[in-house]
């Protein structure tokens, strides 16, 4: 048997990592618009990609452009990529429902920053997850990943390529300035030891094909443009040919399907990490930097012999509620720290329906949340 | 070839399985428009497998339905940015952006001067209606200075845009402008257009008697291409016109052609030279 190979090591920003992750999940478009804290998510991607084989990166004229040209280079086949932060992903949410209504794969990495409007540039904020939820119009599912250090960057960005790619749908990975600012060393994997997922291209020939057919996963395979399947694309409500519809029953097919194949695989979609949550009676779910104040937090409750545990989300939506409703069993308190007015701690609340006392810990001054606050609240019960 | 119809040619390029009758006015350009762009490009014998006609919104977005393309129906003005993420993903598609007066010079504006700066190798086609259409007749920033609208029944006060001098500016590749009443010269400035490497955008003047032509002293279809055919004079004649007799008058022909190699070209030249130097490197 050979030896593994050893994996390289490198000291690596937060976005660093992320385009390392996207360059290994096989990203070769990358269209965005400079906003800091993420632009060098964007300047790495300027200097790798044109280096690599096919690789296209592409300064837009603006936000909305870049998620035109990310839907368009998917849309001819390509893994492509996104990254802004708060007014720029406001800018970008037309076109993500678009991306939803298409089922276009691709990866929109937002930095959050302080808000509202301009708000806080470059200061740490998680204010940008009910955005990431709902801001484009309509009803729709959504994946929202998260990351709470560099590592983390890394491999959850090769997670939300994977998800995009097997569910044919759009995946935004919400990041904060913390995590994305912090230097550390990270480790990348060798080929082989992480999963890459591309999407299903159709086996039949092009006059069977129907591109918006139903399938046992509810996820039609999705040829290249100019591959020979000549199909429409729009983001009208279509039937099963991709041709606009309103006929009811066409309609309710459509929604239906698209909720319901992200829906059928939580398992697969909603990842958290529990520490410590086998028996805790006090647990704190946070994501993001925050989940690390949190866990040296818990950490310090124990050793006064509290029994605290942490429910780090890593999937922010479709939220974690098999697993947060096995902690619901035990804890009769939950403290949700954030860096927003309490946009998470809502979806706890409406999992909770009052089986716990829910504690909330609010920042929203451009200051992290650190481990000292939410030790206090775990200390109260 | 010379015993084929025209309409022969078009049928072969329909979608017979789609859900016809299509969405146009009896008497609207924009079928001209799309008659035009099929018998371009099947006189260039593109197979349609490489063909990409990305649309925009509105009664021109919805062209992209009926031909059998590969053909993608985008958010409003935004159809340029799409075609610019497909031409550089595969960059042998002949990528086409089908779209109104409103969606390329309102909401696309930013999108449209860009494309035009970058010169990517995109055809765009503008169907100038001077009105939103589809929306009900608003005005639209090609709405002739006066006319009125459903926005301003008191007569439009801003200036129309100058598509051709808007593009030109901002560094379009090729430039023309044609109508639907003359249809011959408007195909072969599709086919040029087509040819051209870089940015190419034809101004295609197509009547709206429902939304534009009822509200402006042109009732009937046959009024608007009246119109057409009275304003409408070749660029040549034009510039021999003294500057008096100018007015109202309406220069359609080929107004830039610069030849400038397109966007991909030039970022795929590139990438080969740092391809070929790893390879160098890689030999040593």
């Amino acid at each position: 048997m050979p030896r593994p190979r050893k994996r390289t090591e490198i000291f690596a920003l937060g976005n660093e990592a992320v385009v390392e992750g996207a360059l290994l999940a096989g990203c070769s478009f990358f269209g965005g618009y400079p906003i800091t804290p993420s632009s060098e998510i964007m300047e790495i991607m300027a200097a790798r990609l044109p280096r690599l084989e096919g690789g296209v990166f592409m300064q837009m004229e603006d936000e909305i452009a870049s998620m035109g040209a990310v839907i368009g280079a998917s849309l001819s086949g390509r893994k492509a990529m996104t990254a802004t932060s708060g007014p720029g992903f406001s800018l970008m949410q037309e076109n993500l429902g678009y991306a939803v209504m298409a089922e276009t794969p691709m990866v929109l990495v937002n930095v959050m920053r302080g808000g509202p409007s301009t708000g806080l540039p470059t200061s740490p904020a998680q204010g940008d997850v009910q955005q990431a939820r709902w801001g484009t119009h309509g009803d729709h599912p959504i994946i929202v990943l998260s990351a709470s250090n560099v590592q983390e960057c890394l491999d959850m960005t090769i997670t939300a390529f994977n998800m995009a790619e097997k569910y044919r749908t759009p995946v935004i990975l919400l990041l904060d300035e913390v995590t994305s600012h912090t230097r550390e060393k990270i480790e990348i994997p060798n080929e082989g030891e992480y999963e890459v997922f591309s999407r299903t291209v159709p086996s039949m020939p092009p006059e069977w094909y129907k591109p918006y057919e139903e399938t046992v996963r509810g996820v039609p395979p999705m040829p290249p443009l100019g591959s020979g399947y000549r199909f429409h694309v729009t983001g009208l409500t279509h039937d099963r040919n991709g041709f606009p519809t309103q006929r009811p029953e066409e309609v309710v097919e459509l929604m239906e399907r698209i909720h319901r194949k992200i829906d059928q695989f939580f398992y697969d979609i909603q990842i958290v990490e529990e520490i410590m949550t086998e028996d805790c009676d006090v647990c704190v779910i946070a994501y993001g930097s925050v989940a690390r104040s949190a866990e040296l937090a818990v950490q310090q409750a124990r050793s006064h012999g509290v029994k605290a545990g942490l429910l780090k989300l890593m999937t922010l939506f479709p939220y974690p509620r098999r697993q947060t409703e096995k902690i619901l069993a035990h804890a009769k308190t939950l403290v949700v720290p954030e860096m927003n007015m309490g946009q998470m701690s809502r979806e706890v609340k409406r999992v909770n329906m009052g089986h716990a006392a829910v504690r909330t810990i609010n920042r929203v001054d451009g200051q992290i949340v650190t481990p000292s606050e939410i030790f206090k609240v775990i200390m109260q019960g | 070839m010379s015993n084929i119809t025209g309409n022969e040619i078009i049928h072969q390029y329909l979608r017979h399985n789609k859900k016809f009758p299509h969405v146009l006015c009896a008497g609207c350009g924009h079928g001209i428009v799309l008659g035009t762009l099929i018998r371009s490009i099947h006189s260039l014998g593109i197979p349609k497998d490489d063909v990409v006609v990305v649309a925009g919104i509105g009664c021109s977005g919805r062209l992209a339905v009926y031909v059998d393309f590969n053909t993608v129906h985008t958010t409003h003005g935004r159809a340029l940015s799409f075609a610019t993420g497909i031409k550089m993903s595969n960059s042998h598609l002949h990528v086409i952006a089908l779209m109104g007066d409103g969606d390329a010079l309102s909401i696309g504006g930013n999108h449209l001067i860009h494309a035009a700066r970058r010169n990517i190798g995109v055809t765009a086609m503008i169907l100038n209606n001077s009105i939103y259409g589809m929306t009900g007749g608003q005005s639209s920033p090609a709405t002739p200075e006066g006319s009125t609208t459903m926005t301003n029944p008191y007569g439009q006060l801003d200036h129309s845009f100058d598509i051709v001098e808007l593009a030109r500016g901002a560094g379009a590749n090729y430039v023309a402008r044609g109508t639907v009443f003359h249809v011959n010269q408007l195909e072969k400035i599709m086919v040029e257009a087509l040819e051209r490497p870089g940015f190419s955008l034809v101004e295609a003047v197509t009547p709206c008697h429902t939304q534009f032509g009822r509200k402006n002293k042109y009732k009937t279809p046959v009024d608007m291409y009246k119109w057409l055919k009275s304003t409408a004079i070749p660029l040549e004649r034009y510039n021999e016109l003294p500057e008096d007799k100018r007015a109202g008058r309406m220069p359609i022909g080929v107004f830039v052609d610069r030849g400038r190699p397109g966007y991909e070209e030039r970022y795929y030249a590139m990438q080969e030279n740092f391809l070929k130097q790893a390879a160098k490197g890689a030999g040593r």
